[in-house]
């Protein structure tokens, strides 16, 4: 699993695939994002290189675009996708500790999140604070409302609902 | 009968637009029956198009009956199907028998109103909406070539559409703020 992130601009993607490709890496399931003026890469990467090598091979496009770099063995592999059946959509007043308000009381239905992205809109003085959660439980969906409830008092909006996959 | 085998990924065939049907005979009964005995040999799947058994006529079959608390006209044979109408639009999750292990979110019509013919070619009219709609507009893709890969978009892909301005750069345009 590669992780590298750096300041956003034109071409990092580029540049550090044809680096891995050219050391004869294939590339696979990825999540690039650019977060707050950074761009953010998370890379499943195969072809038999160590961590080190990796790093070597990546060096010159790191130093080049200021990427830091960071390499951890994974053993996952493909065809190991799990389909969100819920979908969680929360909102509120931005401050400390919706995050994990929100995520521990998932948690606590044996909630697994495979994805969450968040963003604060609004304007300086009401920043409201949005994320989006898709993930797997085996729970009813009354249960994961009943779990979120409480955070009602708290002034965070939680919406629960079911991810009805259509296959055709 | 006989379950038949499904196109995949990346198989050029499922770009191909199928033709009209023009004979409703003995031998599309029979190949309806296959197709739909081919649905029900798979996972879940609440539809399937011909093109997806390598036959190429503009025939589907759509049952979203088996899923819980959604509106549905029952088991359908859409032969020659052609919707006439749209309205709304929703993200939804999707996946395809023809893309195995890949699932993505696409904007579809939240309403439909739709002319078919059945399988003796008797003309049939529809509205429907929802997760039935949906389904029928991924098979009717299949029949015009197009995969639901075709549409996916990003979960950060706001759901409005957008005035594009021609020769400014950047053809999505930033976000909306009105």
């Amino acid at each position: 699993m590669l992780t590298l992130v750096g300041e956003d601009r034109p071409g990092i993607v580029a540049r550090v695939a044809t680096a891995l490709t050219e050391a004869g890496c294939n590339l696979g399931e990825a999540s690039m994002i650019r977060l707050g003026g950074n761009f953010t890469i998370m890379l499943m990467v195969s072809g038999g290189r160590s961590g080190r090598e990796l790093e070597q091979v990546l060096a010159p496009v790191a130093a080049d675009l200021h990427l830091r770099v960071h390499v951890d063995p994974a053993s996952g592999g493909l065809h190991s996708h799990l389909v969100p059946n819920i979908q969680v959509r929360v909102m509120g007043a931005d401050r400390a500790g919706i995050v994990a308000a929100v995520t521990t009381a998932l948690a606590q239905t044996g909630f697994n999140i495979l994805e969450l992205e968040s963003d604060v809109a609004g304007d300086a003085e009401r920043p409201v604070y949005i994320m989006n959660i898709q993930g797997c439980s085996d729970q009813t969906l009354e249960c994961i409302r009943e779990a979120v409830a409480g955070l009602r008092a708290q002034g965070i909006s939680v919406d629960i609902a079911p991810v009805e996959t259509l296959i055709g | 009968m006989a379950i038949r085998d499904i196109l995949k990924l990346p198989d050029q065939r499922l770009k191909q637009v199928s033709s009209q049907v023009e004979r409703f005979d003995a031998a599309l009964e029979l190949a309806i029956a296959d197709l739909e005995e081919t649905r029900l040999a798979g996972p879940a799947a609440v539809g399937i198009a011909a093109p997806q058994v390598g036959w190429f006529e503009r025939v589907v079959i759509v049952d979203v009956s088996t899923k819980k608390g959604v509106a549905n006209h029952g088991h359908l044979i859409l032969i020659n199907p052609e919707i006439e109408h749209w309205e709304g639009f929703e993200m939804g999750r999707e996946g395809c028998l023809s893309v195995p292990d890949y699932t993505g979110n696409v904007i579809r019509a939240t309403r439909i109103r739709l002319r078919a013919q059945d399988p003796g070619g008797e003309p049939l009219s529809f509205e429907m909406e929802g997760f039935e709609a949906r389904a029928v507009q991924h098979e009717i893709d299949h029949l015009d070539g197009l995969l639901f890969i075709d549409r996916v978009v990003s979960r950060r892909t706001d759901l409005f559409q957008r005035k594009v301005y021609a020769g400014k750069g950047g053809a999505s345009g930033g976000p909306a703020r009105t």
